[in-house]
């Protein structure tokens, strides 16, 4: 019963994987030629990258994906190097491997984008209900406008108008990077602070921009939500109105809540993806972007596909986690 | 209908703001010259002045033309990203909804799984991997060919909703098949939001187009908004200070969706009269 | 809200609730809507009170007043409910608050959405006797609500489970259970029967019955299913119009109905015996916004007199349990 439903959902979990892989190969191939080759050939005629790799690689790649090679081969081939995490030789920036730059920046990524959506989610959510409720403070209204014009507008051109604000004008906060040019990444308090001071402007883009999203939401379930005839019996139970508030409101509004997170994982990678560049946050954001800019197309693959992977995990979780919330979605169902 | 745009103040700020832009383009079309848009056109980098009131860029360009030829082609990228996502959303949407256990699961399943993935990586694979630099349209093609993910989703669960009404269920008695129900009778109930959707869902283009061009990936040589801003950070405008080069696409960006997504809450209160005048 | 005196010494030893002068309207654009318009009765401890109307004449209204929960834009414009002797106008939020469930208890439409999908019913009994000063340990409140359950006619396993999981007469009776918890005095049961087919119908109602007895409440059972009346109750209330147009013994109203829209509702009752075709009633219940000038029936009435377009009749009494209010009667 359990067993069949986290097993189907894995199943799902396992498709988007195949499904990233597939678009990665064939996308590029849509207009007709193979970009990867003719950009792996490009660079190695203009001898633009001085190193004897590229001749290997060149080597190595008509070798498993030539155009004398029948195409389901290449795609095998192609699957077979993914599922065993080879994702091959970053073009650029030779012999550091796609994998080994993804595994460098994938950490800094899921620090800001996890705890940032997080507390947005969770910030966002209660401050939503209590908008809702009849019994909330008055002063928390004035909240709403100015939250709701935010959500509104990318993160990343938050983050413009607040890298100008405070790490221009003001110089409170660093413009640029993870951590100081010249630092040394070691685990004690020094570099920790340092650290958070730079992360500090891309999380509040994300979050400022994000927490007006959740608690609009919000309210609008609880809204809907305390109409419904199950509050008005728990009223006429004569229960406190923390336990309605929280048991018989929250608990029930909260679940499309969830369902909305899992499908704005998507959107809000995107959005950080850009607030990572502007900032030059050391993420996979920044690095698709210097990917881009360098024409690295196997980074560029290898990213999208580890995000993909990521985000595919992520909405599996929510997936095993939303029935334990809502015992409606039985199990058994799935 | 004054009256109307009265009480629902969403529409009616998402209405005057739109309207503004759409003045500002019209005036500035008739007004400014915008060949001052491209590069090496003026002096550059000169703060706003009476000559130039949105200020010069590095490249030469007139900020204030860049805005007014700019701007369009930014909105028509997303509308007609927007528009087809919307179109072939209700399409699918419709099918899915109406037929119902298989068809249903097929098309509700690629599109979940289709939203689980971000779009804006995908669209950066396909703009990657297209030869050469986008055109405008091109750019408005690639948006589309994920912008029907969501409207097919939207548009097939409010679908279901009113298809157990009972008006359908004489439709169907009465003889109307299939594509006739869906036609006269429940599109016509879905107007408002089907409204509501396209505005949504043009807002959604037009910030993957401008995710794109950000990164680089957009026509290059348009003066779009994207494109603008993309210069400003290769530029480091903001660390140089030369403020009024992301200060007008700001704006300009900042009205474009704060505009769209008041529309859209508008029209979401005349399609759900439950949510007007709510707590 | 203007100030009842208190009911004399020999009517409170009588009566454990008492509704007096009640008056709930709704603001609107075009003015203000009397829901419930100038309603008294009386009810005996033990009693089964029926209160029987159509569809928008006040019935629910009246229960959710009485509980004091009319929310804006509707308001208690005037009246006084007294339970026993306490003046529920007068108590605080916090007292009406512990008076709910304990003193007076509703049972709603249990079979459409009144129970929380996302806790289980034993929680649901717990949290209202928790949240009332209740502090069992964990075996006396499973105890407590073993017990509850089995006084309705429900296995102990409906406890542990979810009210997706059982079926609308269950559900229903899950309500009555959580009505019953705290022993009130009074049970006002609100259309409890009508989403039920009539087996399971007939199910509730016996337990409905067998609980009263059990606890000595005085029940009220607010419906439209005059057949479900007849066999319940002991008095009958006809609300029309957001009015109490008659109130008398059930017996008596059936054979002998003082109102004429009492007597047309008596009439449209299909009989086992009698063949024929079916009576109803003609024309429409008045939207309370719209209602005619004088007795809100007389568009209605098959023997409607000129003074019963113009003037509104009183609610006047017609023996020690019955009232009625029309010029005719």
């Amino acid at each position: 019963m359990q067993l069949l439903y986290i097993v189907k959902r894995f199943g799902v979990f396992l498709i988007i994987i195949w499904l990233a892989a597939t678009l990665n190969f064939f996308l590029p191939k849509l207009s007709g030629q193979d970009p990867v080759r003719t950009k792996l050939l490009e660079s190695a005629a203009l001898g633009g990258y001085v190193h004897a790799g590229i001749e290997d690689m060149v080597k190595e790649y008509q070798q498993k994906f030539g155009l004398d090679k029948p195409l389901w081969r290449q795609y095998l081939n192609y699957v077979s190097d993914v599922s065993r995490g080879d994702l091959n030789y970053s073009i650029a920036n030779y012999p550091r491997t796609v994998a080994g730059m993804i595994a460098d920046a994938l950490p800094w990524t899921i620090a800001l984008l996890g705890l940032t959506t997080l507390f947005s989610f969770a910030a966002g959510t209660v401050l939503g209900a209590l908008l809702a409720w009849p019994g909330a403070p008055r002063w928390m209204r004035w909240l709403m406008p100015p939250l709701w014009a935010l959500h509104a507008i990318p993160f990343f051109l938050l983050g413009l108008v607040l890298m100008y604000l405070f790490a221009f004008q003001f110089q409170w906060l660093p413009i640029f990077g993870g951590y100081s040019a010249g630092a040394n990444p070691a685990l004690d308090w020094t570099f920790a602070l340092d650290v958070l001071r730079h992360a500090v402007l891309p999380a509040l883009s994300i979050v400022l921009v994000s927490v007006g999203g959740w608690a609009l939401a919000m309210r609008g379930m609880m809204v809907t939500t305390m109409g419904e005839d199950y509050v008005t019996f728990a009223e006429a139970k004569g229960l406190r109105s923390a336990t309605i508030f929280s048991r018989y409101c929250i608990r029930n509004a909260i679940l499309p809540q969830v369902t909305g997170l899992a499908l704005a994982l998507g959107q809000i990678l995107s959005g950080a993806v850009l607030v990572e560049v502007i900032f030059g946050y050391p993420g996979i954001g920044a690095l698709l972007f210097q990917a881009i800019e360098e024409n690295d197309f196997f980074l560029i693959q290898g990213i999208v596909f580890t995000v993909i992977v990521a985000l595919g995990f992520a909405t599996f979780v929510l997936d095993v986690i939303y029935p334990w919330l809502d015992p409606r979605i039985s199990y058994r169902r799935a | 209908m004054l009256g109307y745009l009265h009480r629902n103040v969403s529409l009616m700020v998402g209405v005057v703001l739109l309207g503004i832009l759409v003045v500002f383009m019209a005036v500035g079309a008739l007004t400014v010259d915008t060949s001052n848009a491209q590069p090496l056109s003026v002096p550059t980098l000169l703060p706003p002045s009476w000559d130039y009131p949105f200020g010069t860029d590095r490249q030469g360009r007139d900020l204030l033309a860049v805005m007014v030829a700019g701007t369009p082609l930014t909105l028509w990228i997303g509308f007609v990203a927007g528009f087809i996502g919307v179109g072939v959303g209700a399409v699918l949407g419709f099918t899915a909804a109406y037929y119902g256990r298989v068809v249903d699961t097929l098309i509700r399943s690629i599109a979940d799984i289709g939203l689980t993935v971000p779009g804006l990586l995908v669209l950066i694979i396909i703009a990657v991997s297209l030869k050469g630099s986008l055109t405008v349209n091109q750019m408005a093609i690639v948006v589309a060919s994920l912008a029907w993910l969501n409207p097919t989703r939207t548009i097939r669960s409010q679908v279901l909703t009113l298809r157990e009404r009972g008006y359908v269920e004489i439709a169907r008695l009465n003889g109307m098949r299939g594509p006739e129900i869906i036609f006269r009778e429940l599109m016509p109930n879905l107007l408002p939001y089907l409204a509501a959707t396209l505005v949504s869902s043009v807002s959604a283009a037009i910030l993957a187009s401008i995710g794109l061009e950000v990164l680089g990936l957009g026509p290059v040589e348009a003066p779009t908004l994207g494109m603008t801003l993309y210069w400003v950070f290769f530029n480091a405008a903001i660390i140089n200070g030369w403020w009024w080069w992301w200060a007008a696409p700001l704006v300009v960006i900042v009205m474009v969706f704060l505009g769209l997504f008041f529309l859209t809450v508008g029209l979401d209160e005349i399609a759900n009269p439950r949510l007007r005048r709510a707590a | 809200m203007t100030l009842a005196p208190p009911p004399p010494a020999s009517l409170t030893n009588a009566a454990v609730l008492r509704v007096d002068g009640l008056r709930v309207a709704y603001a609107h654009e075009r003015g203000a809507v009397r829901a419930v318009d100038d309603v008294s009765f009386t009810l005996r401890p033990r009693e089964r009170f029926g209160l029987a109307g159509e569809s928008g004449s006040g019935k629910s209204t009246m229960a959710l007043a009485i509980l004091r929960m009319i929310k804006p834009p509707g308001r208690i414009e005037g009246g006084e409910v007294w339970l026993e002797d306490v003046a529920l106008s007068r108590l605080t939020d916090e007292a009406i608050r512990r008076l709910r469930l304990a003193g007076i208890a509703m049972v709603p439409q249990g079979s459409m959405n009144s129970l929380n999908p996302v806790v289980r019913i034993r929680d649901q009994i717990a949290d209202g006797l928790a949240d009332h000063g209740g502090r069992l340990s964990r075996r006396d409140l499973g105890a407590r609500v073993h017990e509850l359950l089995g006084q309705v006619g429900l296995p102990s396993q409906v406890a542990d489970k979810y009210p997706h999981e059982l079926s609308g007469g269950m559900k229903q009776r899950a309500c009555i259970a959580i009505a019953i918890c705290l022993r009130p005095k009074v049970i006002i049961a609100d259309e409890p029967t009508s989403a039920l087919d009539v087996v399971v119908q007939r199910q509730v109602m016996e337990t409905l019955g067998s609980v009263q007895a059990g606890l000595g409440a005085a029940v009220i059972l607010i419906g439209h299913d005059m057949g479900l009346m007849a066999q319940f109750v002991d008095r009958l209330g006809i609300m029309y119009a957001g009015r109490l147009v008659e109130v008398a013994p059930i017996r008596d109203i059936i054979a002998a109905p003082r109102h004429p829209y009492t007597r047309l509702l008596i009439d449209s009752l299909p009989s086992l015996e009698r063949r024929g075709t079916l009576r109803g009633i003609p024309g429409l219940a008045p939207l309370l916004r719209d209602l005619p000038p004088g007795c809100a029936f007389h568009p209605r009435c098959p023997m409607a007199e000129e003074r019963c377009r113009s003037d509104k009749p009183v609610v006047r009494p017609m023996g020690p349990d019955a009232t009625v209010a029309c010029h005719l009667a």
